[in-house]
């Protein structure tokens, strides 16, 4: 019963939240509002049971990107600078395709019966996932680490590449 | 396990996540609350990702280790997107999208 | 029977001299060029001789007649099993008569011209034009089918513009051209009316099977029938409107006074003696068609040919312009040959006017290029056309003088020039068909006589006159021309034509009918008498006749008025009702159809260029729709 309700809770939290953030005025109330949205979608992950990922959400995208993204905010815009929305034909045509999306999307997902397994499974544990993290034995994910550490790398170095000055000539 | 909710539930909400998503980025002018709503699509995917290991195979770990790649890629993207535009906001002055309709000639 | 292969030559080394002095001509000097162009055609002469030799004499066997033999040919276009058109050369008693007559007149207009037009800017290019006339003409004659000869018969009408209109920046000269050209285009319309009936009919183009007596061209055709006549007549009566146009028979007559705009070598060549009887000759080519299949047709023919000779002789009574009397003059003679075609049967005795017809024209082709030539050399003595200008001029042109007056004995049939034997054969033919055919002629012959003496008188006697300069005889390059076709026409009469040229090949006994031929020599002698009492010293008769006649000399004057009717029917009815609205429709419908085509695709462009538009929402906008669209397809409808 408890469940049932936290559900229904944070899912609207989730839906109501994601409504705010694209359609605020305002962008730094947009940013806090994806910011309520991230933390509902760990709460989520906390039900479920999953405590490690519902961690690494709140850390990683609550508390890095959300960041990054109020920080550039701050460096880009006013404050008090209200956003100009989109004409009204974009605005309708978007909704339709929208609309006509998530209609097909949802009748595809709630024709189709999913057969949920019966049994619980096990406990996770840190060292479990620790363990196949970096395990390269059959159920390992060691390889997707690697590329992943690589990636992280090139994004590093673009994104400095990309965003420093131009050298002024010093005479 | 969730008593007496369906796996369906969760599908619903990370479907309409995505398409708010969507049109956000389609309506959206300032590149960075596009960015924003880039954020909200991987974010329902996640919670696709996650709601199908709980409820059709929670003895394998497949979701959990997609999803942490997934924010790991979101997390990147974000750092490099912000970096171009910082850089866009140098020549323009703004960052409206509307600016960036040409390329270099 | 003999090889006749080499008379290919005779119309290709004047094509082979076109092309040379065309594309060569003006990086020679003028006289080199006349050399070349004179040198050439006196070749094609000898080889017409020879050729004529060949054919006439040593080659044939006394007692037979002259059978029709293919020279060479070659298949040229080969459409269908039934449809192949062939290009050849074909040795038959007229050709090789016309052979001998286009060779010598030209030969003798080559000369000629050397002197005439020296001094020509173009002269190369009229020696070019002459050489590709002489060709058209040649091949013309030489036709073995019908397609062949409306091939040449096109390209003498080409020819004709070009020479007419070699004073291109004369505008009545460059307005003549395109008239001659459009009046027998025209009329050639008829004739590929009448060569497509005749061949579909018939089955065949060759002019050997064609006029095969035994043969089944004329009875296969002769069954069909339309509206009264057989498809034979029809076809006929068109290709006769062909002929009818290239010969300025009455309606289509409107050129040839017009065309003297020309040099006068032209007139000579191409308006006298050899273009203007294509006609003629075609004639005579298909009379066996004509006199076996389709006897009405021949009627029309003669009737055709009566009604023209009276009405241009009644004109050049009242022409003051010496090449327009000429002209009407020689409208007038072909008229004679027609009709003599016309009143023609087939085969022996009846074949006299077939034989009567070629043989006035050979004479009339000696003695009317000499008449030509010789107004030619008034005209360059004096520099004006107009008889009024002129008078006394036998004292200061005396070679001119003479076979000037040779020439209009001829024409009056007086003897023993040699018009009286061809002119009374005609008549006698007309005699014993149709008497009032025969009486239109008898006052022709009056009338010719008249108003030829009545231009010699003007030209050459009379008080006159202050002139500019003296007068002075042409150069000896221009005059021996004249001598030899003097010498022509004085002796032509006496080639017993009915030997050598008859409707059926065989040769045929022909003498003099003394019962005929003395009222001709009668009322020549009365027109050339009353000729010298109104005109040789000047007097006030004509003014007097004129005024007293006042309507018909008006009318007579102004060549009754065709010209102008043509003009009204062109201008007020053709051009208004038919041409403009076919403009109209060219301009708006067919122009406004690709401008249509152009515009629609033109704003096809513009709108399909806004999806390039770089606006990035936009392609993200299509992407998704694109993709829910295709989704929606593939799952739920497919």
């Amino acid at each position: 019963m408890v469940y049932e309700v936290m559900f229904y809770l944070i899912g609207t939290m989730i839906l109501v939240f994601s409504v705010l953030t694209v359609t605020s005025r305002r962008i730094l109330r947009a940013a806090v509002y994806l910011l309520f949205v991230l933390i509902s979608t760990a709460g989520l992950y906390f039900m479920l049971n999953y405590n490690f990922l519902a961690a690494v959400q709140l850390t990683v995208y609550a508390g890095g990107i959300v960041v990054l993204i109020i920080f550039s905010i701050l460096l880009t815009s006013h404050l008090s600078e209200r956003a100009v929305m989109a004409p009204l034909k974009q605005s309708l045509l978007s909704a339709l395709a929208t609309l006509a999306g998530a209609t097909l999307t949802m009748m595809t997902i709630l024709r189709f019966s999913f057969i949920p397994s019966g049994s619980a499974g096990p406990q996770l544990t840190i060292t479990d996932i620790g363990s196949s993290l970096v395990s390269y034995k059959r159920d390992g994910y060691a390889l997707p680490f690697e590329v992943i550490s690589v990636l992280l790398l090139a994004a590093m170095i673009g994104a400095i590449v990309v965003a420093k000055k131009e050298r002024t000539i010093k005479n | 396990m969730i008593q007496n909710i369906p796996l369906s539930y969760f599908l619903v909400i990370s479907t309409m996540m995505f398409f708010i998503g969507i049109y956000g980025f389609l309506t959206r002018r300032n590149l960075i609350t596009m960015l924003m709503s880039v954020e909200l699509i991987l974010n329902s995917v996640n919670i696709n990702f996650v709601a199908f290991n709980r409820y059709l195979y929670p003895q394998q770990l497949q979701g959990h280790f997609f999803m942490l790649i997934v924010i790991a890629v979101a997390a990147a993207e974000a750092a490099v997107a912000i970096a171009i535009i910082i850089n866009i906001y140098r020549n323009f002055k703004s960052i409206d999208v509307e600016n960036v309709d040409e390329m270099k000639y | 029977m003999g090889d006749y292969t080499y008379t290919i030559l005779i119309p290709l080394i004047p094509l082979f001299v076109f092309l040379f002095l065309g594309l060569l001509g003006h990086k020679m000097k003028p006289f080199v060029t006349g050399l070349i162009g004179t040198v050439g055609l006196g070749i094609s002469a000898i080889l017409s001789y020879i050729t004529a030799f060949q054919y006439f004499i040593a080659g044939h066997v006394h007692g037979t007649g002259y059978a029709s033999i293919k020279g060479f040919e070659i298949a040229w276009l080969h459409l269908t099993e039934k449809l192949t058109i062939h290009l050849g050369v074909l040795i038959d008693p007229i050709s090789v008569m016309m052979l001998v007559v286009i060779t010598t007149v030209s030969l003798m207009v080559h000369i000629y011209s050397i002197g005439y037009m020296k001094g020509d800017p173009g002269f190369y290019r009229f020696f070019s034009f002459l050489s590709l006339f002489s060709f058209s003409m040649l091949g013309l004659v030489l036709a073995t089918n019908i397609f062949q000869m409306y091939i040449f018969w096109e390209l003498v009408g080409v020819s004709s513009f070009l020479l007419i209109g070699y004073y291109y920046e004369k505008p009545s000269a460059v307005a003549a051209s395109k008239k001659a050209f459009i009046v027998t285009r025209f009329a050639d319309l008829g004739f590929l009316i009448g060569i497509l009936m005749l061949s579909f009919n018939t089955g065949t183009f060759d002019f050997q099977t064609l006029t095969d007596p035994n043969g089944p061209a004329i009875a296969q055709a002769g069954g069909v029938a339309f509206m009264g006549m057989s498809v034979l007549t029809w076809s006929l009566i068109f290709i006769f409107v062909g002929g009818a146009g290239k010969s300025a028979m009455f309606p289509f007559h409107i050129w040839l006074p017009d065309a003297m705009e020309g040099p006068t070598p032209v007139s000579a060549l191409i308006h006298a003696a050899t273009m203007v009887v294509a006609g003629v000759y075609l004639v005579a080519r298909l009379f066996p068609v004509y006199a076996l299949g389709a006897p009405d047709a021949l009627m029309v023919v003669a009737w055709v040919g009566g009604f023209s000779s009276i009405f241009a002789a009644v004109i050049a009574c009242t022409q003051t312009d010496i090449k327009r009397v000429l002209a009407f003059s020689t409208m007038s003679q072909i008229g004679y040959m027609m009709l003599s075609l016309g009143v023609s049967g087939y085969g022996g005795e009846e074949g006299l006017g077939f034989m009567a017809s070629n043989f006035h024209l050979f004479t009339h082709a000696m003695f009317k290029a000499l008449l030509f030539l010789g107004a030619g050399a008034v005209i360059h003595a004096v520099h004006s056309n107009e008889i009024g200008e002129m008078g006394n001029l036998r004292k200061y042109l005396p070679i001119t003088h003479i076979t000037f007056l040779i020439a209009c004995l001829t024409i009056a049939g007086i003897p023993p020039f040699s018009a009286f034997f061809s002119k009374d054969e005609i008549l006698a033919a007309a005699f014993h068909s149709n008497k009032l055919l025969f009486a239109i002629e008898y006052i022709v012959a009056g009338l010719t006589a008249f108003y030829m003496f009545r231009l010699y008188y003007g030209i050459f006697w009379g008080k006159n006159t202050h002139y500019h300069h003296t007068p002075h005889e042409a150069p000896k390059v221009m005059t021996i021309p004249l001598m030899f076709l003097a010498f022509g026409s004085v002796f032509a009469g006496f080639i017993p034509f009915h030997d050598y040229v008859t409707s059926d090949g065989l040769g045929f006994e022909s003498k003099i009918d003394w019962f005929i031929a003395i009222p001709s020599v009668l009322i020549g002698v009365v027109g050339i008498f009353i000729a010298t009492l109104m005109y040789k010293k000047e007097t006030a008769i004509p003014d007097k006749i004129a005024g007293s006649f006042k309507h018909l000399y008006k009318w007579a004057h102004r060549k009754f008025y065709m010209d102008e009717v043509y003009l009204f029917v062109t201008k007020k009815i053709i051009f208004r009702y038919i041409s403009a609205p076919l403009a109209w429709f060219d301009r708006h419908v067919v122009d406004g159809t690709m401008n249509g085509i152009a515009g629609s695709i033109q704003f096809t462009a513009y709108a399909i260029k806004g999806f390039q538009s770089g606006k990035l929402q936009q392609y993200a906008y299509v992407f998704i729709s694109g993709t829910v669209i295709l989704v929606l397809i593939f799952v739920y409808l497919v």
